[in-house]
C-alpha cells in the first residue's frame, strides 16, 4: 500500500477542510513562486521526465500536450481549459477535488497556464455539480484576495484569471472539442481534428485543454521533483492515481492509490471486498463505463495501470471501477451501459446515433431472452461499424463494451436466446429484419 | 422524454428581473469581447432559475435578444442539453440517477416509490403539484450510489425506505437534508478507512 506522506491529495475526505489557511498546512502554494521563476522550459521538462500522463482516459503524456502551445504568442491570445465535466459512470474523482482541494487545482491552473502562455482559464464544470461548483467559486475568490492569481500573480508578473463555466448534462462535452464548441455557446458537438485544439481551439486561439486531477497533480509534482513521482508505479506508468470503486462491494469508496496495484488488492483491501467473497465476483468494468469489462479470471491477477489494461484488451481510462458479482444480470447492466450511450450521443455521426440506438435494442432483446442466436454475431459486427467511423472516440466508447460482453460472456447470451424464428425454417427472408418480432409460441 | 417537448401554455412576455439581470451581466463579461454568445448556456439557465425551474420560449427569445445571436441557436442549445426544461417541473424536482452503478445497488428500488410515492409516470407532478421525478444518466457519485438530485442538491446512498422518508418530509414541507444517508462522510470507506488515518485523527 502506498504510504500516506506520497498522497497528493491529502484532503479526499474532508478531513481539514478546503479553505486557504487549510489547504497551506497541506503544503499548497509552497514555494509557487519559485516554480514560475524557473521557467517554462523547465516547468514543461519537469512535467516530462515525470512521465505524467492525463488522468482524464485517454492517458496522453502531459508535458508533451503542453509542448504544442506555440512558443511565442502571436496575435491570438493562449488559452487553458480545464475539463471538469466529468460524467463517465463509474467516476467521481473530480468532484471530490472540485470540493475538497480546490486550491491544488488552482494552483496547478498558474502553473499550467504560465507553461502554455494562457492569461485566461476557464474550468468547465458539468451543470449538475452546482455545489462543487460554488465550493471551488469560493476558493478561487480567495486566491484572487491572496494575490495568488489575478493581476500579478504572487508578484511573478504573471496575469491570470480564472473563470468557471457550467455545463448543462450533456456527457459528450466531456470530449475535448465538444467542451470548446459547448464553451463558445453551441451544441456540444465535437469538431473534427486535425487542427488540434492546441493550435486552433477556443475561439480558434491556441487552448490546451487538462483534465482537473492532472492539473491538480502538477504542483505536487514540481513541489517534490519528478523523480519522486516517477519513481512511483513503473515506467510510462508512473504516480499515483484516484480510483473509484463503485459497484457490488462493500465498501464503495474513492481512493488514491499507486499506479500499477493488482486490482484484487484495491478492491479487498480498500472496498472491503466484493459482496458474497472474491469468488462472488462475476467481472470488472476497470476504466469507467466505455471500458470493456473483464472475468474474474483475468481480475485475478490484474494490475492497475495504462499499460497493464491494454494488454487485456481493455483500457484504465478514468479508473473507474465498477465491479459486478454473480447476483446480477450482466446482459442486463451491458443494456442499461447501451441505454446511456443511446442517450448521451449527440447525433452528429450516423453510425454513432443510428448504432447506438440499435445495440441498446438488441441487447435488451438479449437480456430478455428474444433475440435469436445468429443475431449475437450480427451486434458483435454492428459494434466494429460503428467503432472507428466517428468524428470523436464516442464511437469506441460505446461499442467497446459492448465487444467486452460479447468477448467475455457470449456463451451466456447463446445460452439465454436459444429462439429460432419460424420463418427462417421455413422460408428465409432475408430482408426480414423484424423476425424477433414474431410470436414465440407460433414457434 | 417529456420536458424536451415544447410546453402548450406559454407565457406572453419574459423578461429577466433585477437580480437575473446583474448575474447575467457578471457572466458576460467573463468572456472576451465579442464573444458574449458563449454565456448563453448560463443565461438559460437563470432563465431557467426565475422561471419556476422551466424555460419558456418567450425566454429564449429574450436571450437571443440580450446577446445579439438568432433565436434558432438558442432554441437550438436549449433543446440539445438535457439540464433545460422545457415544460414545468415541480418545485421539488427528484432526478433519480439509474446508470449501470446505481443500478447495480437498487436504484430501480427508489423509481419503484418514485412510482407508488410522486406519480405513476415520469414528469408528471404529484397530486399536490409539488414534486415530479424522473430517470436520468449518470450524475457522477457512483461510490455513493444509488443517489439522486433534488433541484441542486444531491441525495446519496440512499434506499427505498429513505426515500419514503425524505418524500414525506417534503410533502410536510421540511426540506430534508441533503448528503450520505448512511452518515458516511464524502466518499471515504465506511468502517474499512485505512488511508490518510493521521489526518482523520489530527
Amino acid at each position: 500500500m502506498l504510504k500516506d506522506e506520497d498522497r497528493i491529495f491529502q484532503n479526499l475526505y474532508n478531513d481539514s477542510g478546503a479553505d486557504y489557511e487549510s489547504a497551506k498546512l497541506r503544503n499548497d502554494w509552497k514555494g509557487t513562486k519559485e516554480i514560475l521563476e524557473k521557467g517554462r522550459e523547465w516547468i514543461i521538462n519537469e512535467v516530462k521526465s515525470s512521465e505524467l500522463r492525463g488522468r482524464g482516459g485517454a492517458g496522453f503524456p502531459t508535458g508533451l500536450k503542453w509542448s504544442f502551445a506555440p512558443k511565442e504568442v502571436g496575435s491570438r491570445p493562449h488559452y487553458l481549459v480545464i475539463n471538469a465535466d466529468e460524467s463517465e459512470p463509474g467516476t467521481c474523482k473530480d468532484r471530490d477535488i472540485l470540493r475538497f482541494e480546490p486550491h491544488k487545482l488552482i494552483e496547478g491552473c498558474l502553473i499550467a497556464s504560465y507553461a502554455v502562455n494562457a492569461h485566461k482559464c476557464y474550468i468547465y464544470i458539468r451543470g449538475e455539480y452546482f455545489n462543487e461548483g460554488q465550493k471551488l467559486q469560493v476558493a478561487i475568490d480567495e486566491a484572487y484576495k491572496n494575490n495568488l492569481i489575478g493581476k500579478n500573480s504572487l508578484n511573478s508578473g504573471w496575469d491570470l484569471d480564472i473563470y468557471i463555466h457550467y455545463g448543462a448534462g450533456a456527457y459528450i462535452c466531456g470530449e475535448e472539442t465538444a467542451l470548446l464548441e459547448s464553451l463558445e455557446g453551441k451544441k456540444g458537438q465535437p469538431r473534427l481534428k486535425p487542427p488540434f485544439p492546441a493550435l486552433i481551439g477556443l475561439y480558434g486561439c491556441p487552448t490546451i485543454i487538462n483534465n482537473v486531477e492532472t492539473v491538480a497533480a502538477v504542483p505536487t509534482i514540481l513541489r517534490r521533483g519528478a523523480k519522486w513521482f516517477s519513481s512511483l508505479g513503473r515506467p510510462k506508468n508512473t504516480g499515483t492515481k484516484i480510483y473509484c470503486i463503485s459497484g457490488n462491494v462493500n465498501n464503495p469508496c474513492n481512493v488514491e492509490e499507486e499506479m500499477g496495484i493488482p486490482l484484487k488488492d484495491l478492491i479487498e483491501t480498500h472496498a472491503g471486498g466484493v459482496v458474497g467473497g472474491w469468488e462472488n465476483l462475476k467481472a470488472v468494468i476497470p476504466g469507467g463505463s466505455s471500458m470493456p469489462m473483464l472475468p474474474k479470471e483475468i481480475c485475478d491477477n490484474m494490475k492497475m495501470d495504462f499499460d497493464a489494461c491494454v494488454e487485456n484488451k481493455t483500457g484504465l481510462g478514468t479508473a473507474g471501477i465498477v465491479v459486478i458479482n454473480n447476483d446480477q444480470d450482466i446482459i442486463k447492466c451491458m443494456a442499461r451501459i447501451a441505454r446511456f450511450y443511446k442517450h448521451e450521443s449527440c447525433g452528429q455521426c450516423t453510425p454513432c446515433r443510428e448504432g447506438s440506438g440499435w445495440m441498446w435494442r438488441m441487447l435488451e432483446r438479449m437480456a430478455a431472452g428474444d433475440a435469436t442466436p445468429d443475431e449475437v454475431d450480427m451486434l458483435f459486427d454492428v459494434t466494429k461499424q460503428i467503432e472507428g467511423h466517428t468524428i470523436c472516440a464516442f464511437g469506441e466508447g460505446s461499442s467497446w463494451p459492448v465487444q467486452g460482453l460479447i468477448r467475455h460472456f457470449k456463451e451466456e447470451i447463446l445460452e439465454r436466446n436459444k429462439f429460432d424464428p419460424v420463418v427462417k425454417k421455413q422460408k428465409n427472408i432475408p430482408y426480414l429484419v423484424d423476425q424477433h418480432l414474431l410470436e414465440k409460441e407460433n414457434a | 422524454m417529456s420536458i424536451k417537448k415544447i410546453h402548450k401554455d406559454q407565457p406572453d412576455t419574459f423578461e429577466f428581473n433585477e437580480k437575473s439581470l446583474k448575474e447575467a451581466k457578471k457572466i458576460i463579461s467573463n468572456y472576451p469581447d465579442g464573444k458574449q454568445q458563449s454565456a448563453v448556456m448560463a443565461l438559460l439557465y437563470i432563465a431557467q432559475r426565475q422561471n419556476d425551474n422551466w424555460i419558456p420560449l418567450q425566454a429564449m427569445k429574450y436571450i437571443a435578444k440580450f446577446l445579439d445571436m438568432p433565436y434558432i441557436k438558442v432554441y437550438e442549445v436549449a433543446t440539445f442539453y438535457s439540464m433545460y426544461n422545457l415544460s414545468p417541473v415541480g418545485k421539488y424536482f427528484f432526478q433519480v440517477c439509474t446508470t449501470t452503478p446505481c443500478m447495480l445497488r437498487g436504484a430501480y428500488d427508489l423509481v419503484k416509490i418514485c412510482k407508488k410515492k410522486i406519480s405513476e409516470k415520469e414528469n408528471t407532478l404529484s397530486e399536490d403539484g409539488k414534486i415530479s421525478w424522473m430517470e436520468v444518466e449518470c450524475l457522477g457519485a457512483c461510490v455513493n450510489a444509488p443517489m439522486m438530485q433534488v433541484n441542486e442538491d444531491y441525495y446519496e446512498d440512499l434506499n427505498d425506505k429513505k426515500l419514503e422518508e425524505i418524500i414525506d418530509k417534503i410533502y410536510q414541507n421540511k426540506i430534508p437534508k441533503s448528503g450520505s444517508y448512511t452518515g458516511r462522510i464524502n466518499a471515504e470507506p465506511v468502517n474499512n478507512r485505512k488511508t490518510l488515518l493521521g489526518n482523520k485523527n489530527a
